[in-house]
């Protein structure tokens, strides 16, 4: 495990220690944005249909998914989840309270999370599920707040029969994204010195003790090589007598060279996102009407089939693809793998184009979008209010200058990313650089080819 | 060593990168000769929910665009992308809209009165040739990946190494 080019934040800024050891931290933030989420839910079932007037869509899908996905995660990791509001009444219901550690355990039925599904499965087809209704869930209030209600009873359900943040961990759709795309993240969670957790059998950071809850996320800080699944709830850090695990800066990637951890869920998880990012491109921004009714439901067959598209170009076309090209960067590079290990390996790649790609297509949706936020904010439910006196605030888009040199400056950083990336993969599976090299070019060929694709559906 | 002793040896060692950021600059800044004479162009752009028809339109830099703007359903807009231009139009109305194509590029023209559920994502191109920024962006994508690989050769295995820390072999 990598321990140099790492610097320790909470060294350097010893306060913080302190807030986060704080058992206010977490409710502070969860309180927040439990407002906000009951907000989006009471508009969305009650305020107008409009959807770029009602709070619930403009809220949640322009400014809640922006800060999310062209900040949040690419600076901070997964931190939203320790804001999170969906898991919070679950989580409230299992501790019996919210702020103060209850003692004893938490309050189950202490069923078992089948083996089986404990993996990305499940949040890669929960979200391909939401994917091909998503030009209806963008733009209905109504639908929208019925997902987040959904989503925050599944929570509660599974909260009440398994420990910890079972929904959270295998099956919150949008999870699964973050934490894979975490793992670009200059941050992370890590235990300090992993001897020190060798040693010391109590495991607080575990079982839990008085001042904190053991892991909700089912997570050993102490062999912690990646953020994919770690909440940054901050428990272990209150938790440890130690004061053992610390947060870190780092390079930013570090995570996609742990190579132990790379598993076929995750690859599927980066290579949907990536197919989604493009896919959204074309539907969400591209000029094609006909296309967006298909999604838009104008007609049962012609939504079965926008579906039936969608998810082939999901699970078969672009992972297909990406086999084709593995292959040949294989013979090429002469590397000794399993076809399936190093399409897994390689589907890493896809992570930081994943994420620019993703950054890209918000950029263009917030910009555009975002003033809707200004009157929305005066009149959240659409209904003529205007309580701050921006009701009457037009639409303006923004930066749509700018735009162009936005989306090219953070494709060509993903793309270059994701092909260093390939090389460093090559690397770790032939002690020849050259031969490396020469086995990188095709998945290097293939982030080009997909670059371009993007640049013609922004620039083009 | 010196300061400029240090940047010669900095740039021994990164002089593919030192070419890849001139070609790159080169690509970002090379002129673009105008190949056709500016013409008048008259459109009819007709708006239904949720789509323009045309939902492309293809100009050249220089051209005077005479929009003829209808709406067949409901009452639409039109926000031109780069170029700031709004107009609103109700069925059965033609609106005229006039503009010399002084940008070069893609921008897109939107609806910009509120008009059902897919009203955001209402949208048409207007390419206005030659589209510099599309052709730019592709020459500085070719650039900086022929860079990379440049330097991943001519470093012959110090990415490697540097991948190695860090790796649990599988
Ligand atoms: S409580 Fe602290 S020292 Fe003990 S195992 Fe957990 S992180 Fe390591
Ligand atoms: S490892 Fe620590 S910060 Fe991460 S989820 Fe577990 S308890 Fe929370």
């Amino acid at each position: 495990m990598i321990r140099s080019q790492r610097i320790n934040v909470l060294q350097h800024v010893p306060f913080l220690r302190g807030i986060l050891k704080s058992r206010l931290f977490q409710p502070v933030l969860t309180i927040s944005t439990l407002f906000f989420f009951t907000l989006a839910i009471v508009t969305g079932l009650f305020g107008t249909p409009v959807g770029n007037r009602n709070f619930g869509i403009v809220f949640v899908w322009i400014v809640w998914w922006g800060l999310l996905i062209i900040l949040l995660v690419p600076f901070l990791g997964r931190l939203w989840c320790a804001a999170c509001p969906i898991p919070v009444p679950g989580e409230w219901l299992q501790r019996r309270g919210i702020i103060n550690r209850r003692k004893g355990r938490l309050s189950t039925l202490r069923w078992k999370f089948p083996k089986r599904l404990r993996n990305m499965w499940l949040q890669n087809f929960g979200f391909l599920g939401i994917a091909i209704f998503s030009a209806i869930i963008l733009t209905r209030p109504e639908v929208s707040a019925w997902l987040l209600l959904g989503f925050s009873l599944i929570g509660i359900v599974l909260s009440i029969l398994y420990e910890n943040r079972v929904f959270c961990r295998y099956v919150c759709p949008v999870g699964g994204f973050i934490g894979l795309y975490s793992l670009m993240a200059p941050i992370e969670v890590r235990v300090q010195d992993p001897a020190v957790c060798a040693t010391h059998t109590p495991k607080d950071c575990i079982i839990g003790n008085e001042y904190a809850y053991g892991c909700p996320w089912m997570v050993f800080p102490g062999t912690l090589e990646r953020n994919t699944y770690c909440g940054m709830c901050m428990e272990c850090i209150k938790a440890c007598p130690k004061n053992n695990v610390v947060i870190n800066l780092r390079p930013v990637g570090s995570d996609l060279m742990v190579a132990k951890e790379r598993r076929l869920d995750e690859a599927y998880k980066a290579f949907i996102m990536l197919a989604c990012a493009l896919l959204y491109s074309v539907v969400l921004l591209g000029p094609w009407g006909w296309l967006k009714q298909w999604a838009n439901m104008d007609t049962l067959p012609h939504w079965l089939a926008y579906a039936g598209v969608f998810l082939l170009a999901n699970l078969l076309l672009l992972p297909g693809l990406f086999t084709l090209t593995t292959l040949l960067s294989r013979r090429l590079g002469g590397i000794q793998l399993p076809l399936r290990q190093l399409v897994t390996d390689y589907a890493y790649t896809l992570v930081p184009l994943g994420l620019t790609a993703w950054i890209a297509f918000s950029f263009s949706l917030v910009f555009t979008n975002g003033s809707y936020a200004v009157a929305v904010l005066s009149d959240p439910f659409g209904w003529g209010w205007n309580l701050f006196g921006t009701t009457e605030s037009a639409w303006t888009p923004f930066g749509s200058s700018l735009m162009p040199f936005l989306q090219t400056g953070i494709l060509t950083a993903g793309m270059l990313f994701a092909v260093n990336t390939a090389y460093k993969i090559a690397g770790q599976y032939t002690p020849d650089p050259r031969r490396a090299l020469r086995g990188m070019l095709p998945i290097a060929g293939f982030i080009t080819s997909i670059t371009f694709v993007f640049l013609w559906l922004y620039l083009g | 060593m010196s300061r400029v002793q240090k940047s010669f040896a900095w740039m021994r060692q990164h002089w593919v990168i030192l070419i890849g950021i001139i070609l790159a600059i080169g690509v970002m800044t090379f002129p673009i000769p105008q190949i056709t004479d500016p013409q008048t162009r008259t459109i009819t752009l007709d708006a239904r929910q949720f789509e323009f028809a045309p939902h492309r339109i293809h100009i050249n830099k220089g051209d005077r665009v005479i929009i003829q703007f209808t709406a067949s359903d409901v009452v639409h807009g039109f926000y031109l992308d780069g170029y700031g231009i709004q107009e609103r139009v109700e069925p059965g109305i033609t609106k005229q809209i006039e503009f010399v194509a002084e940008h070069t590029g893609k921008f897109r023209y939107r609806c910009s009165v509120s008009c059902g559920s897919l009203h955001p994502f209402m949208i048409g191109e207007l390419v206005v040739g030659p589209n510099e920024p599309f052709w730019r962006a592709i020459a500085f994508v070719i650039v900086s990946v022929i860079t990379l690989i440049a330097y991943q050769f001519f470093s012959k295995g110090t990415s490697y190494e540097h991948a190695t820390l860090g790796t649990s072999p599988a």
